[in-house]
């Protein structure tokens, strides 16, 4: 790894200082400067690197080298925190920087070979990985202080990064010991902590990020600027699938401050000195375009196809029992469908990318959650070995899965523009934010048919479910991963029903038709099944007249962990006690889901309060949760506050629609997140656990929905089975 | 040359008349810590102070200022994340992603110079910015605790940061 790769992403020194600032054209991580520095030295610092994962410095600093990206979810905090756990290090003494693209030292484990950051998997597949990591290192410091004091290894104790033999009185800090330890060859075997004597994990340690985020001096892409860089605007056409035809670029290169204008495969960028002038050109641009192959369907086209498809059955993804002969044979059936509409990620940072060509290859700078393939698309792209493809990971600014560029939409975008100007100064990639919501990569849409038999007991005999919606693993790095026509994604929390029930069928339809470009969306799948099951076997609850919570516990036998999460959630929301009344004039409800993904367990139930014209607030979300272990339980609490409002904007406003191929929505005016005054009052509990940590960045988005959906419900006793839940229907 | 008064000192730049606010921060002056979100002053993003008031940059041209009017951005804030707001957001974790925290953070410390025993109403008011990661919940909490007096340790949720760039405690 060079210097310049390694850029930190904790701090950039701010030498901004008034006109002084004026003489300086250029701006960069200081850490790249810093890095430069130390690279000259006459005498570099010695440091301790027993593994990929960590380096302990000469001046007692621990940095955990993280594989994974950092886009909001806490994942630097939790790595470091099980790296410095076996390490026996003081917190204050761990930094974290990100590591260079390597498929090998970095894959994620649960991914083969192949590193990226994604699944709500970070801290699960790095779990064992780290603890050995960290245990390494100790044992090295302590045999390089047995061997220095001449005594037992057995008889010394390490702790708050202090290595102490207790007899002799001798103690150390680990900056003393790092020039004999990094004599010493990394021990084969290491013993690992038991749970009872963890220090860290398990509590509430600061993260690592949160100083840098409220000064200003975390880095993103967006703050990258080079020497000499230029920065582009694409225009991209009006449909998907459409391409460039001709263009008219005199009124944009008369743009002051535009440099070139130039054709790529994605439509026509004007590269300028900065992003306004950039964006000033791009408005004097006219591109005519060819739409020969654009695809021009409207949404409710779109629905209507779905709806046919979903008369006839699909291939089949789970079945039990014979569920066709049961729902005929059944005292009762009941059906319903849901509708669920294509959903932008719209993170808060647009996307963007920064690539330079230089004579070792070419460096990009990005945000990113699969850094290995991107390397190897932009190796290919340019022609050079994936080595020399240097990728620096920097903060994203949000991602929710839209940085897992699956066709590697926006990176490309800057590498072929780089490569149109011949390489000669690095680009800045910029998408503003009406590029952004109208890229596609949405959360596809889906239509859900559901069909269930009740027996003369009021049981579940039957239960057929039927999807129809795009693939998003098709054309994708996982697309390996479709089995007999069935993407998992597509079905995964409705083939995997937890409930006991003796005849079941899920099928699905992939339409290949549809030319939105699909991609994974915080919780794939479960975005759409935890709202059809949870509020279908809620639905089911009511027409057997049993209480929503015991109904679910009475199927629920074979799964403690959904028993536990369901039982705990229930009892802190005060379920079956009384809800406080309204005022004149409103009515409110309780309601309840439970669902799993990413091997996590959650359980939610909302409170609301519905006015007379159907207009209703989520007042109050209880959380149980039931992530294994939590190494950190104040992120996991983030993580759970942050995915039930991400979670509720899709039940009152998001909603990406399409009029003949185009899309409706261009910024946050017709794209409404929830904010601060709609978001409810959350409250997580975490249950103790001894098993290995499972995600935490996805798993308490899919039941927000439904236990809000049935929450209405018990208020007005109107079923939502479209989201966003459109107020019309609510009305009293 | 245009001229702005920002952060203290009147700095000077290169730039068109319609060239917003947040633009001629980030780009000519090199003060990214004020985000672009979109650019039709929707998220809050790019809030900085124009005379102590919350404005959002990306919406400002800079034809519309003077050298006369006071600018402070995050960096201008505090020198080392020492006001009480920042040292709340990070007392509570608040940030995630971290993307629009200082647009929020300067949208905090308008209210509560404005307000400063803001109440749940005058929050729900003043802060309309977006943070998709969801924050909202500990935006709120700490700008109560700035509301109670700034102490952190008062509402039970102090925990010691390490400012990585330095390894001070802070």
């Amino acid at each position: 790894m060079t210097n310049t790769t390694r850029i930190e992403n904790e701090s950039r020194r701010r030498f901004m200082h008034g006109a002084a600032a004026l003489t300086l054209a250029v701006y960069l991580p200081a850490s790249t400067a810093a890095g430069a520095k130390a690279a000259n030295a006459a005498n570099p610092a010695k440091a301790l690197e027993p593994n990929a994962f960590l380096r302990i410095g000469e001046d007692n600093s621990v940095t955990v080298v993280s594989k994974h990206l950092e886009m909001g979810q806490g994942s630097y905090t939790g790595l470091a925190t099980i790296v410095a756990e076996e390490l026996d290090a003081d917190w204050s003494q761990v930094r974290v920087e990100s590591a260079p693209a390597d498929a090998k030292r970095y894959n994620n484990l649960l991914w083969g070979q192949a590193q990226g950051t994604g699944g709500s998997g970070a801290i699960r597949n790095s779990w064992e990985q780290l603890r050995k990591a960290g245990a390494s290192a100790r044992a090295m410091l302590v045999e390089a202080a047995a061997r220095q004091w001449q005594v037992p290894a057995a008889e010394i104790a390490v702790a708050n990064g202090v290595v102490t033999h207790q007899a002799s009185g001798r103690k150390a800090r680990f900056g003393e010991l790092v020039r004999a330890a990094s004599e010493l060859a990394p021990p084969a075997e290491v013993k690992l902590k038991d749970a009872a004597s963890f220090k860290l994990i398990g509590q509430r340690a600061p993260r690592t990020d949160s100083v840098g985020k409220t000064t200003g001096t975390a880095v993103y892409t967006q703050d990258i600027h080079l020497p000499g860089m230029l920065t582009a605007v694409v225009a991209h056409p009006p449909r998907f699938g459409a391409k460039v035809k001709s263009f008219n670029a005199a009124k944009a290169r008369a743009v002051k401050g535009v440099v070139n204008v130039v054709q790529i495969p994605a439509g026509v960028a004007v590269v300028a000195r900065d992003t306004w002038s950039a964006k000033k050109g791009r408005d004097a641009l006219t591109v005519e375009w060819d739409e020969s192959a654009a695809f021009k369907l409207g949404s409710e086209q779109i629905l209507d196809k779905y709806r046919e498809l979903a008369k006839s059955p699909g291939k089949v993804a789970a079945s039990g029992g014979d569920a066709e002969r049961a729902l005929g044979a059944a005292t009762r059936t009941l059906e319903a469908s849901y509708d669920f509409p294509y959903l932008a990620h719209a993170a808060m940072e647009p996307m963007n990318c920064v690539i330079r060509l230089d004579k070792d290859g070419c460096e990009v700078w990005n945000g990113a959650q699969m850094q290995t393939a991107d390397q190897a698309v932009l190796a290919k792209l340019f022609g050079i070995a994936p080595e020399r493809v240097r990728i620096n990971t920097l903060y994203a600014g949000g991602s929710f899965g839209r940085r897992a560029s699956k066709e590697f939409d926006y990176m490309l975008e800057a590498a072929h523009i780089v490569k149109a100007i011949g390489g000669r100064a690095p680009v800045k990639l910029v998408w503003l934010r009406e590029d952004d919501m109208r890229a596609g990569y949405y959360r596809p849409m889906f239509h859900h048919r559901l069909s269930a038999g009740l027996d003369g007991e009021g049981a579940i005999a039957a239960w057929r479910h039927r999807l129809v919606g795009q693939s998003v693993l098709a054309g994708s790095f996982f697309a390996g991963a479709i089995k007999d026509g069935i993407d998992f994604t597509s079905v995964e929390g409705a083939s995997n029903l937890p409930y006991a029930i003796p005849n079941m069928l899920v099928d699905l339809h992939t339409p290949e038709d549809i030319g939105v470009p699909v991609q994974w969306w915080r919780s794939v799948g479960s975005t759409h099944t935890a709202f059809s099951t949870e509020c279908f076997i809620d639905e089911l609850a009511q027409a057997a007249k049993k209480d929503a919570v015991a109904w679910r516990l009475a199927m629920l036998d074979k799964h403690p962990r959904h028993t536990a999460v369901l039982k705990l959630a229930a009892e802190k929301a005060g379920w079956g006690g009384p809800l406080a009344p309204g005022k004149a004039g409103e009515r409110r409800g309780r309601g309840v889901a439970v669902h799993e993904s990413f091997a996590t367990v959650v359980a939610q139930v909302a409170e609301v309060t519905v006015q007379a014209d159907g207009s209703f607030r989520v007042d109050r979300v209880v959380c149980a949760v039931d992530c294994g272990i939590a190494v950190n339980p104040d992120v996991v609490r983030a993580q759970v506050e942050g995915s039930i409002g991400y979670a509720l904007s899709t039940v009152l406003n998001g909603a990406i629609t399409l009029t003949d191929g185009k899309v409706d929505q261009s910024n946050f005016h017709d794209y409404q997140p929830v904010r601060i005054a709609e978001m409810p009052r959350v409250e997580v509990h975490i249950l103790p656990s001894s098993a290995n940590p499972s995600g935490i960045g996805e798993p308490a988005v899919p039941p927000l929905a439904p236990a809000v959906a049935n929450a209405l419900a018990a208020a007005t006793g109107k079923r939502a089975r479209r989201l966003p839940i459109a107020t019309d229907m609510l009305k009293a | 040359m245009a001229q702005l008064h920002v952060n203290g000192s009147v700095l000077e730049f290169e730039a068109e008349g319609d060239t917003p606010l947040l633009w001629v921060l980030r780009e000519q002056l090199g003060l990214t810590g004020t985000k672009y979100g979109c650019g039709v002053a929707q998220c809050g993003a790019c809030t900085v102070h124009i005379d102590g008031e919350a404005t959002r940059s990306c919406v400002m041209p800079i034809s519309a200022l003077t050298a006369k009017q006071k600018i402070t951005t995050i960096e201008g804030l505090s020198k080392d994340g020492s006001h009480p707001v920042q040292k709340a957001w990070a007392a509570l974790d608040v940030p995630q992603c971290g993307f629009c925290q200082s647009g929020m953070i300067m949208a905090a410390a308008a209210l509560l110079k404005r307000k400063p025993k803001a109440t749940d109403a005058d929050i729900d008011a003043a802060m309309t910015n977006i943070c998709r990661c969801g924050t909202y919940n500990r935006v709120r909490a700490a700008i109560k605790v700035v509301a109670k007096g700034g102490d952190p340790k008062s509402a039970g949720l102090a925990i010691q940061h390490v400012n990585p760039q330095t390894g001070s405690k802070a």
